[in-house]
């Protein structure tokens, strides 16, 4: 496996296999994610089967709602600015796809090694609420371009708090490259026991519990989901796009909610590693090889169970009002993750 | 030796990333719609964001795409939005004194010139000997906070002005 990532191949190679493991690392929780969460898991939490017809327990539902949605036929509103209703989804979809390539999934195998990788996910994730905002601009719609601000809005207050967040990981960690997170958490000791590591959930339980909040507000998901309220709006920024691009956009976001699950997991559970104390490794390259393949899995289970968190969230509470979502950003979240970088610096001096 | 200096894939890209950095600056003053010509900032922005990344700088180059396409055009598109964005041509976009814009940008390019010329003249980047490696976070966080951690105090405090100011123009009562 290490071969296959390291400097044996040519550079046109190893480029080919790591966009093609970057495809996978975005689709493949996107597709996971719809199926067992939004078609399973949301019918079973309202007492009812779900899909059941396509293939064994409705296991093949995912290709009969592509091949859908590709025959549907591509409509563009007559007075919708058509260029630029294009690109939007598109926008969108390529935030999510510079996201993920900043992500660990174990000692060699990386996309990009980025020293400020917790940075770059920042501002790239910044990058689809332009997407979104031209989106609901084009369509030439009301309800698309009340939509696309109620989304700005959002979008904006609460990627304030999500970088507050993170600040305190940065603190504890010492540093901004995602891998040097995950080092510095299996390498750690909890009161000179290094049997777990130290993850830093325990630790930066209320930074975990911000950047999840923010996440949710961040993916537009319910009770954050105040820009594609339907009762109100149609269905906010997305109401004009039809078949493969309403596609685009709904693959974005369950890919999005995947690639912060594993963002998520890298910053506060521990990233792709076990406790490096389990196996005797005191660095990254003593880390033996075959982590490049049970890394990815561990990172696949720790992703799963986070997405587990945001569709349960999703599927439990009502929609916030959106001047109480804005409250909620800027009066809780934001005060409170500046106490916690402010007592995770005090304890990082002091201890 | 300058065509062996001239055909490395730095250059090749920074003239690719130049070239499309001047369409979209001229189309962002010629375009006739205040959105498009927003979106053709944004490409210049990011093109300025490639350029850096293509000097090594990565965290100046991350801090121009969380900054500018992150933040300053989505604000900027957000408040044209809200007050005047129509779909189509706008005719009365054009100032009727914007040849008087020629020899202020003549101007600031001259001065802007002069200012770099003067202030970087004589430093040469260092002999790069195949891979250039970036600068740590860490030294460039001392070299901020360490001879210029006045100024940046003085700044933030520039930015709370401000915050407070359009907080008293936006209150109601």
């Amino acid at each position: 496996m290490s071969a296959l990532l390291a400097a044996d191949l040519p550079y046109w190679v190893q480029s080919l296999l790591r966009v093609l493991g970057g495809v996978v690392a975005v689709l493949l929780p996107a597709g996971a994610i719809v199926y067992l969460f939004l078609f399973k898991m949301m019918s079973f939490m309202q007492s009812r089967l779900g899909p059941m017809e396509a293939g064994p327990y409705g296991s093949m539902q995912l290709f009969a709602e592509v091949g859908k949605w590709l025959q549907k036929e591509d409509i563009t509103p007559e007075r919708a600015d058509r260029v630029i209703f294009k690109i939007a989804p598109l926008v969108v979809l390529a935030s999510t796809f510079l996201l993920v390539a900043v992500v660990p999934f174990g000692p060699d195998a990386w996309f990009t090694n980025f020293e400020a990788g917790v940075f770059y996910m920042l501002a790239v994730s910044s990058v689809s609420v332009l997407g979104i905002l031209i989106a609901g601009w084009s369509s030439a719609n009301k309800y698309s371009l009340l939509g696309g601000l109620r989304a700005a809005g959002q979008l904006i207050a609460y990627e304030l708090p999500m970088v507050l967040a993170v600040i305190g990981v940065i603190i504890q960690a010492g540093t901004m490259n995602l891998q040097g997170i995950v080092l510095a958490q299996n390498t750690g000791e909890m009161f000179g026991w290094n049997g777990l590591g130290n993850p830093y959930i325990l630790t930066q339980f209320t930074g975990f519990i911000i950047f999840m909040i923010a996440v949710q507000a961040e993916l537009t998901q319910t009770p954050f989901d105040m820009p594609i309220a339907e009762s109100e709006l149609v269905s906010g920024y997305m109401t004009e796009y039809s078949g493969f691009r309403f596609l685009t956009f709904f693959i974005a976001e369950f890919a999005t909610a995947g690639v912060f699950s594993f963002i998520a997991s890298v910053l506060f559970l521990g990233g792709w590693g076990v406790p490096f104390a389990w196996f005797g490794w005191t660095d990254i390259d003593s880390v033996d090889n075959w982590m490049n393949v049970v890394g990815p899995l561990i990172m696949f289970g720790k992703m799963m169970l986070l997405s587990f968190v945001i569709m349960w969230v999703r599927f439990s509470y009502p929609r916030f009002r959106e001047d109480q979502l804005q409250r909620f950003a800027w009066k809780v979240l934001v005060p409170v993750s500046l106490v916690n970088i402010m007592v995770t610096a005090i304890l990082k001096v002091a201890l | 030796m300058i065509a062996t200096d001239l055909l490395v894939a730095q250059n090749v890209g920074f003239g690719i990333i130049s070239l499309l950095m001047i369409i979209g600056a001229v189309r962002v003053v010629t375009v006739s719609n205040v959105v498009h010509a927003a979106l053709w900032l944004v490409i210049v922005l990011s093109g300025a964001a490639a350029q850096y990344l293509l000097l090594s700088a990565e965290f100046v180059a991350i801090t121009q795409v969380l900054v500018y396409v992150g933040a300053v055009m989505v604000l900027f598109l957000f408040g044209t939005m809200l007050t005047r964005a129509r779909i189509g041509a706008e005719s009365d976009l054009n100032n009727k004194n914007w040849f008087l814009g020629i020899p202020v940008a003549l101007l600031m390019l001259g001065v802007m010139s002069y200012v770099i010329v003067d202030g970087f003249g004589s430093e040469r980047l260092i002999e790069n000997s195949g891979d250039m490696q970036p600068i740590p976070i860490q030294v460039i966080s001392d070299d901020i906070f360490g001879p210029y951690l006045l100024p940046f105090w003085a700044l933030s405090f520039v930015l709370l002005v401000a915050v407070i100011g359009a907080i008293v123009l936006a209150r109601k009562d």
